[in-house]
């Protein structure tokens, strides 16, 4: 697939938060401010930009079926540890990018704070890999389709968090304010982004 | 805390979708049918339950520092087990749910109840906690497959009910209810009622 078909894709038409669900809890939980949402979404498409490459290199030279071929094991298949070995990655990831944003970059890893370790368990980031193995993307394609979902999550979250904002002022029915209207608005977007659909042919 | 209370008390007061805001991303995804909700309501319900028992019993041994990735891989572990379960016996469904399955890993209610409950009771306790707020999450995800199926498609478990138009019947299926967003409309709508209801009934909202 052309990489530019790829990105777009992964970042507007099968938008992970909008379209897949996915790392909903930190999408509504982070979206009260823009500049916090900011912070989560730089985080986001760091890690997402690293883990699924990663993830399918893993996949591709030590889990696919008759991936060991090159250690004398070529009928092994080891597709059923797909799961733990991908949230390790993960979590080895996030921990070493903390690690290295600690040591050469200070000023963002203090403004990123207590997002960036929560990401370990944001469902966002292991669907992403999971849907790159089930679509079985080249090494070159996971790079790009890593980029463009963290990319298209990371504008959700900063658009609906603008949105809340100017929510504050509304005066929305009684119980219906906090929680019930989130809801609402993110599938008002989610309705929006549905419109995307139509731009990339096939 | 007794316990009838902590198994009823997540059924609505304290429900772990729609007041915990827990576990909210496969709640949406998997809610078009009836059929696919209960599959996976069943799913969370034995990881859940499983999760919580074995961190339960592990509680003293798991030091401080290493127990967010000793549950993890405990809960990873049964996750996997659901998931090959479900392949062996249910390919069709399996194929469905897709990777929400496999998602159930990353479920905040499995990490939070093991994290905020299982970590500090024993493991009748933990277990009861578990099952309750397996069956609030049941509970919800139940009341809008049911509602998505019945009125998007005019059928329940894959059975006509309403007849629809295009087969002769009256029914027009409200096909907003097939698409993703409507999820979202129902699950704040949900949320809003239960807010009402909580404070009409002199509960804290």
């Amino acid at each position: 697939m052309n990489p530019l078909t790829l990105f777009f894709q992964s970042a507007f038409i099968d938008n992970l938060a909008l379209s897949f669900f996915l790392g909903m809890c930190t999408f509504l939980a982070v979206s009260r401010r823009v500049k916090t949402a900011f912070g989560l979404g730089v985080a986001m498409f760091a890690v997402m930009t690293i883990t699924v490459p990663v993830s399918q290199l893993v996949h591709e030279h030590l889990l696919r079926p008759g991936a060991l071929a090159w250690a004398g094991q070529p009928d092994l298949d080891l597709g059923h540890l797909g799961l733990i070995c991908y949230i390790g990655v993960i979590a080895a990831i996030v921990q070493i990018l903390e690690m290295v944003l600690d040591r050469y970059v200070p000023a963002l890893f203090r403004a990123l704070g207590i997002f960036l370790p929560l990401l370990t368990v944001n469902c966002a980031i292991l669907g992403a890999s999971l849907f790159m193995v089930e679509r079985g993307l080249s090494f070159g394609e996971s790079v790009v389709y890593g980029a463009g979902s963290g990319l298209g999550w990371a504008l959700a979250v900063v658009a609906l968090a603008a949105i809340r904002e100017r929510l504050r002022y509304a005066e929305p029915p009684e119980g219906l304010d906090g929680l019930g209207l989130a809801f609402i608005v993110v599938g008002l977007m989610s309705l929006a982004y549905m419109s995307f659909a139509g731009v990339v042919p096939g | 805390m007794k316990s009838e209370h902590a198994f009823t008390r997540p059924l609505l007061a304290d429900n772990p979708i729609t007041v915990q805001v827990l576990g909210i991303c496969s709640a949406l995804a998997v809610t078009k049918t009836l059929a696919t909700a209960l599959v996976m309501s069943a799913a969370v319900t034995f990881v859940l339950a499983l999760a919580s028992l074995a961190i339960s019993l592990l509680r003293r041994h798991i030091p401080r520092a290493t127990r967010l990735i000793l549950q993890i891989t405990i809960i990873a572990t049964l996750v996997m087990v659901a998931d090959l379960f479900l392949q062996a016996y249910a390919p069709e469904m399996s194929r469905r749910l897709s990777v929400f399955v496999g998602l159930i890993v990353t479920n905040c209610i499995v990490l939070g109840r093991a994290e905020s409950f299982a970590m500090h009771h024993a493991p009748g306790e933990s277990l009861v906690d578990a099952i309750g707020n397996a069956l609030g999450y049941t509970l919800v995800l139940c009341t809008i497959g049911a509602f998505r199926e019945l009125f998007g498609a005019g059928a329940l478990l894959g059975m006509t009910i309403l007849r629809p138009v295009a087969e002769g019947g009256w029914f027009h299926p409200i096909e907003l209810l097939l698409l993703p967003p409507s999820a979202f409309f129902l699950l704040g709508l949900f949320v809003w009622a239960q807010r009402r209801f909580a404070k009409r009934d002199g509960g804290q909202p």
